[in-house]
């Protein structure tokens, strides 16, 4: 026997060496928690820090004349003659409007009109088109048009360039950032909120500033169409007959075992199984989000599966017992009482698996969803299916690896992007988990 | 005695390799109250829920020889379970009334067997059934509230409203008071001594003085057989075998 101590008062050695270990516990438990939050505010603050940035973007305001003698020479407005111009036929317009930028807003500088021209984007010249060939009754008019700045003078007013990173860079001069100094004093050149970033698509190596992740967003998102329609009516009526049909023998033993096996293979394993039956056997095109949500589909399965049956395995067999006692099949017993009481948890489940899917970029590298994918904004529900398409994990990572600093940005705010969609897709678990319980 | 409603004959039972019911024969009369008593463990429960095949979902459960509801066999393979269930009814030991309202709770049976030909029709075999049951005047007001929220005893008495609902021939009770207290317990017990003018009811019971109160006749099980089968003014004063002698004095069990 111990020593017990006569008094409740007086604690005997015992009893305190146990109450000191579960002080240590709960000091253990409480550091983990503070050392996970202090990682996740890292994280956040990292994320948001370097990927704010994108969502904003430089523009220069330049007077244009749209010349009538350089856009349409015989001046009968015909479509296609106007089309027939092409972005070199412009340049000489941003020129002659940056010549006139000088003037107005008695810029002081050395350079020549043409330099000043450089500081825009690339894209600029091909903008400019487009406005032109939408409408052609502004052709001989002038306007004024916000062009996107090139990605250095972008950089240099979101503080990522500076005069001394750019001492050996030959796509930017020191005089180039004083004009620019006076422009932004001018109130010619300004920084504001970029919706291009989040509705439109890639653009090539040599124009960062134009780049945007809409594009890939509506291929995560017709994946994602793929992967539900596919996903949960097969997962929620395989979970239903193995969990209330299916006899209890070897065959059905290894099925499940099987499907727990299946949640855990590497996603990669999907991808190179979906390059070998769905592009080189059915032929399937590449690149397209039909393939993506097949391949995510068979990798989503599984877990989909898993936690249906968790959820019906969770309703008390009381309430199966009440249903075929009053008479119910057991048809009736399932899907009269089970389903409705192992929604939320269904539920759950197809959005966690989804919210996977939706992160998962490994398969997407193999069925050719990566790369910069020249594609423009679908326009119907086959193109959003078929074309050529990458996706936001995909993008963020082609992103990443471009050698322009400027791309670096917009991979960090791809993550912001990302990131908003897995809280919104939580956001509605939570919802209709609430929902479904209300009915009790 | 009335002409008997079930009959089981040579009736055995098995869970996999188990011997859970041996060789047991026994008829339950029509419109009175039988009683199967016995220490736990001794099969009472099993061959109840073989008396509406409750037993079929579970895989590895066997049951051999014959039981005749109305002189036809239950295990018969043209016989649909769901059809005798509907017949046959049952109130389990926990109250279990369906996660819905009140209201739901006892028009499932009817909406599930297309008793009711309009909404009308419907609440009436509701209002019957719980009136029935003798629960109408605690929940008329609040039809529409959960049945889980009621008190134990009154969840069970929704239960049996339930079952009453579907209007079998037979009312099955696994020991529908045994999770609940003395006062609920008696009002069951009056309710079970009130149904058994249209029903046939039979009770497996842990309770020597239930069985005693309630019941017309008495079957005692042990170790899956049927000991002793009779009136149950007889049985529990002159039992003619020692076991049941024992068990009654509360030597066991």
């Amino acid at each position: 026997m111990t020593l017990r101590s006569k008094s409740l008062f007086a604690a005997d050695p015992h009893i305190q060496s146990r109450k000191r270990a579960d002080a240590r516990f709960k000091l253990y438990g409480l550091a983990a928690i503070l050392a996970g939050l202090a990682l996740l505010a890292v994280l956040l603050g990292t994320v948001i820090g370097n990927g704010l940035g994108a969502f904003q973007q430089s523009y220069l305001t330049l007077e244009v004349e749209l010349l009538e003698s350089k856009l349409d020479k015989n001046g009968n407005r015909d479509i296609e003659e106007i089309k027939k111009v092409t972005t070199f036929g412009y340049d000489p317009l941003l020129t002659a409007a940056a010549e006139r930028l000088i003037e107005t807003q008695n810029i002081q500088t050395d350079l020549r009109a043409k330099d000043i021209a450089k500081l825009l984007s690339k894209s600029a010249v091909s903008d400019l088109r487009d406005f032109v060939v939408a409408d052609t009754s502004r052709i001989g008019r002038t306007v004024s048009f916000d062009f996107l700045v090139n990605a250095r003078v972008d950089g240099y007013l979101k503080g990522r360039v500076t005069r001394e990173s750019i001492a050996d860079d030959k796509m930017i001069s020191a005089e180039q950032l004083d004009a620019v100094d006076q422009l932004v004093a001018a109130g010619a050149l300004v920084k504001r909120f970029n919706l291009d970033f989040i509705l439109g698509s890639d653009a090539s190596d040599q124009r960062p500033e134009a780049a945007g992740i809409g594009t890939a967003m509506l291929g995560s998102l017709a994946m994602m169409l793929v992967v539900l329609v596919l996903t949960l009516p097969v997962g929620v009526s395989a979970s239903i007959y193995l969990e209330e049909f299916a006899p209890k023998n070897r065959l059905t033993d290894l099925i499940e075992v099987n499907i727990s096996n299946l949640a855990a293979v590497p996603s990669i394993v999907f991808g190179i199984l979906g390059l070998a039956v769905f592009i080189n056997i059915l032929h399937l095109p590449m690149s397209a989000p039909l393939v993506g949500g097949l391949v995510l589909s068979l990798m989503t399965l599984p877990t989909i599966i898993i936690s249906s049956r968790a959820a019906m395995k969770s309703v008390p067999p009381s309430i199966r017992d009440a249903a075929l006692g009053v008479g119910a099949s057991r048809m009736q017993a399932v899907f009269h009482h089970v389903l409705p009481l192992a929604a939320p948890g269904i539920l759950t489940g197809t959005i966690i698996g989804l919210a996977q899917a939706l992160g998962e970029t490994a398969p997407l590298l193999l069925i050719g969803m990566v790369g910069f994918i020249a594609s423009t904004t679908p326009e119907t529900m086959g193109d959003a299916l078929l074309a050529p398409n990458s996706a936001l994990p995909a993008q963020i990572f082609e992103w990443a690896k471009r050698a322009d600093p400027a791309f670096y940005e917009r991979a960090w705010g791809g993550i912001i992007v990302l990131l908003v969609f897995l809280v919104a897709m939580n956001a509605v678990a939570i919802l209709l988990r609430r929902r479904f319980e209300r009915r009790w | 005695m009335s002409a008997s409603k079930i009959s089981a004959r040579a009736c055995n039972v098995f869970y996999g390799d188990t011997h859970a019911i041996k060789g047991v024969n026994v008829d339950i009369g029509s419109k009175s109250v039988t009683a199967f008593i016995g220490p736990s463990g001794c099969g009472k429960s099993t061959f109840l829920r073989c008396l509406n095949r409750m037993n079929d979902t579970i895989d590895t459960c066997r049951v051999e020889g014959t039981i005749t509801l109305d002189g036809e066999n239950i295990y018969d393979p043209r016989v649909d379970p769901v059809t005798l269930r509907a017949r046959v009814g049952m109130v389990f030991q926990k109250p279990n009334p369906f996660p819905k309202s009140i209201f739901d709770n006892v028009a499932y049976g009817p909406k599930i067997h297309g008793m009711a030909k309009s909404k009308s029709d419907l609440r009436d075999i509701v209002e019957n059934a719980l009136r029935r049951a003798a629960i109408w005047d605690e929940v008329k007001d609040r039809l529409d509230a959960p049945g889980t929220g009621l008190s134990g005893g009154q969840q069970q008495r929704l239960c049996i409203a339930r079952s009453i609902a579907v209007r079998p021939e037979v009312i099955l009770f696994d020991e529908p008071t045994s999770a609940l207290d003395p006062i609920s317990t008696l009002k069951i017990e009056e309710l079970i001594d009130e149904l058994k003018r249209d029903f046939t009811i039979a009770i497996v019971t842990h309770n020597m003085q239930q069985a005693a109160r309630c019941a017309d006749q008495v079957a005692f099980f042990y170790l899956g057989e049927l000991i002793e089968v009779a009136p149950a003014a007889q049985l529990f004063t002159a039992p003619k075998h020692p076991k049941t002698q024992e068990y009654i004095t509360g030597r066991f069990g």
